[in-house]
């Protein structure tokens, strides 16, 4: 009876404690909360039912679903789509294969300066996006230092337009965005690599197998769950790509066209340019913002497909 | 070593010093560009001319460099003193006092950061119009300060750091504040700087959302600036490069300055 009481008491002080602690855990997490809700979740929510609203300056109505298939036929809208995608499918894997040939290198212990080379190569990712975007463009300028110099060493006969051709536009974002993030990505494939015993390797050299080989069935199968983590990040931050095209093309913010007939345009700088630079049509601009969430969500889903399929 | 080797050693070395240099060029490329007239940075000149005082002046006369600076500045520092007690509190609330309830908030959170920034950008615009913190330095550092990518690497850290501490802790009576500012907090002080660090660069380089947010001239940041410049009709070149010289220069003396903090901030998060 006594033990039983004492019993009790334990618990229902157990219970109390447990409670004081949960009202912790909420006053720990409270600004967090708070800040959250207001500039995350709320402008999440009212984005997607601001994609069914048609507005004209401060007249708003329901259109349902017509935003979306509005979509279909908007040239610009498809022209931006097609431009992200092209980015997304040429430069991501160039990069990632670069930055994981990158860090294999400089992984062998066997290199000499292997310090000097990772900082080197890992400098170009402590740049502002606008600031390498804008020093590339003078780079690449009609009668700029790349032109100059390749015409120096007579590599080409007459200068290329780089950022006055929609082709060559492209290659120069692309060129860009490798310099920018490639050794971005190599630093996480090297700190994946620190996991991988240096002994697997030795053993593999022994049994007469070369680099290359040790490449592909020691180092990609290892470092997967990092391919696919950083495969994500560059998908979301190509999806979402603005500063660059806006600071490559010439005019930026106030241009006609982004890029020698838009085509640095992409669906981010797009959103920007329905609602801020046109007749602010923030409906429409919410329904084709909801379109990079879908393929956000797709894309990333399909890449954990693929990862988990090869277990 | 055989022929064939050393082949490859020196294919090896060629490749990676090719890299090296592509990747650093442009580093000097832009120093140089600081000292030259906007005919000289354009042409590619690579040797250091005499313009350097006079792009100074420039900047600071025409286009008011202190107080852009002064703007970035204070904008960083706020967000960043903000996200560090923000979002440190919030880790540490959902690592140690955990509940179902708040799991599921935690794995809503860390859902939405696969949610472009494109897609809030209109409602975050009107919000801040309808709170009349347009044009002002609080509509930029507000939204940024509750970081979802700063609260998970705290609380990957946290994850390490031994319970038996604060339940000694809380056995001495010390309440839970106390423990976690003047136990918890002082004990990670690695994480607290390569979540600053983070912090810093990001909100530093931003673009997109002060674009939207600042619109008078005495209030853009930095990298407002050098986008403004790079776009007039007459760019000037060497200007501009210095205006990139100055925007950067913070971000690399602290990555040369605590590169392993910097490091740890990027990656970190990923190691778990």
């Amino acid at each position: 009876m006594v033990g039983n009481e004492a019993q009790t008491s334990l618990k229902s002080k157990n219970v109390s404690y447990e409670r004081i602690l949960n009202r912790y855990g909420w006053g720990f997490t409270f600004f967090a909360l708070i800040l959250l809700i207001t500039f995350l979740f709320y402008p999440i929510i009212y984005s997607l039912y601001l994609s069914t609203m048609s507005s004209k300056g401060i007249v708003q109505k329901f259109v349902g679903l017509n935003n979306y298939i509005r979509l279909f036929n908007d040239q610009m809208f498809l022209i931006a789509l097609k431009n992200t995608f092209t980015f997304l499918v040429i430069q991501v894997p160039i990069m990632l294969f670069l930055a994981l040939v990158l860090a294999a290198i400089l992984n062998d212990k066997s290199i000499k300066f292997r310090g000097i080379f990772r900082t080197g190569i890992f400098l170009p990712a402590v740049t502002s996006l606008v600031a390498y975007a804008v020093l590339f463009k003078m780079m690449f300028s009609l009668d700029g230092f790349i032109n100059t110099t390749l015409m120096n060493f007579h590599i080409i006969q007459k200068p290329i337009p780089w950022l006055l051709d929609p082709f060559w536009a492209k290659v120069t974002l692309i060129i860009a965005m490798t310099w920018r993030w490639t050794g971005y990505n190599m630093v996480f494939y090297l700190s994946g690599l620190q996991n991988i015993p240096y002994d697997l390797y030795e053993s593999a050299e022994i049994d007469g197998t070369n680099k290359i080989q040790q490449f592909f069935y020691i180092t990609l199968p290892m470092l997967k769950p990092i391919i696919i983590f950083t495969t994500i990040m560059s998908t979301i931050g190509t999806l979402q790509l603005f500063d660059e095209p806006m600071n490559l093309s010439s005019g930026g913010v106030t241009a006609s066209s982004i890029g020698p007939g838009n085509s640095l345009l992409t669906l981010s700088v797009y959103i920007y340019n329905l609602a801020f630079k046109y007749m602010p049509n923030f409906g429409y601009a919410a329904a084709v913002s909801y379109v990079i969430v879908f393929f956000a969500a797709i894309l990333t889903i399909i890449q954990f497909r693929v990862a988990g399929e090869k277990d | 070593m055989n022929f064939k080797k050393i082949l490859s050693r020196v294919l090896v070395y060629t490749f990676l010093i090719a890299i090296f240099v592509i990747s650093v060029f442009p580093f000097y490329w832009m120093i140089v560009g600081m000292t030259n007239s906007a005919v000289d940075v354009i042409k590619g000149k690579m040797t250091f001319g005499n313009q350097l005082v006079n792009n100074f002046m420039t900047l600071n006369t025409s286009y008011n460099l202190s107080r852009i600076l002064f703007n970035s500045i204070k904008i960083s520092m706020l967000t960043v003193m903000g996200t560090l007690i923000v979002a440190s509190m919030a880790a540490y609330g959902f690592e140690m006092y955990r509940s179902k309830t708040r799991e599921r908030i935690y794995g809503v959170i860390l859902l939405s950061m696969m949610v472009p920034f494109a897609a809030l950008m209109i409602p975050l615009f009107r919000l801040i119009v309808e709170l009349k913190l347009l044009n002002t330095h609080a509509g930029v550092i507000l939204p940024s300060i509750a970081s979802i990518f700063i609260i998970f690497f705290f609380r990957q850290s946290f994850k390490s750091f031994p319970k038996e501490i604060i339940e000694a802790a809380r056995v001495d009576g010390a309440g839970e504040l106390r423990t976690f500012f003047s136990i918890v907090v002082p004990s990670m002080k690695s994480t607290y700087a390569a979540a600053a660090i983070f912090s810093f660069t990001t909100s530093w380089n931003s673009y997109l959302w002060p674009l939207v947010v600042l619109q008078t001239d005495n209030q853009k940041t930095i990298t407002l600036l050098i986008s403004n410049l790079a776009s007039a009709y007459f760019p000037e070149y060497g200007v501009i490069m210095t205006t990139i010289v100055i925007a950067t220069l913070p971000t690399i003396i602290m990555f040369f300055a605590l590169q392993k903090y910097f490091v740890q901030g990027m990656t970190g998060a990923v190691k778990q």
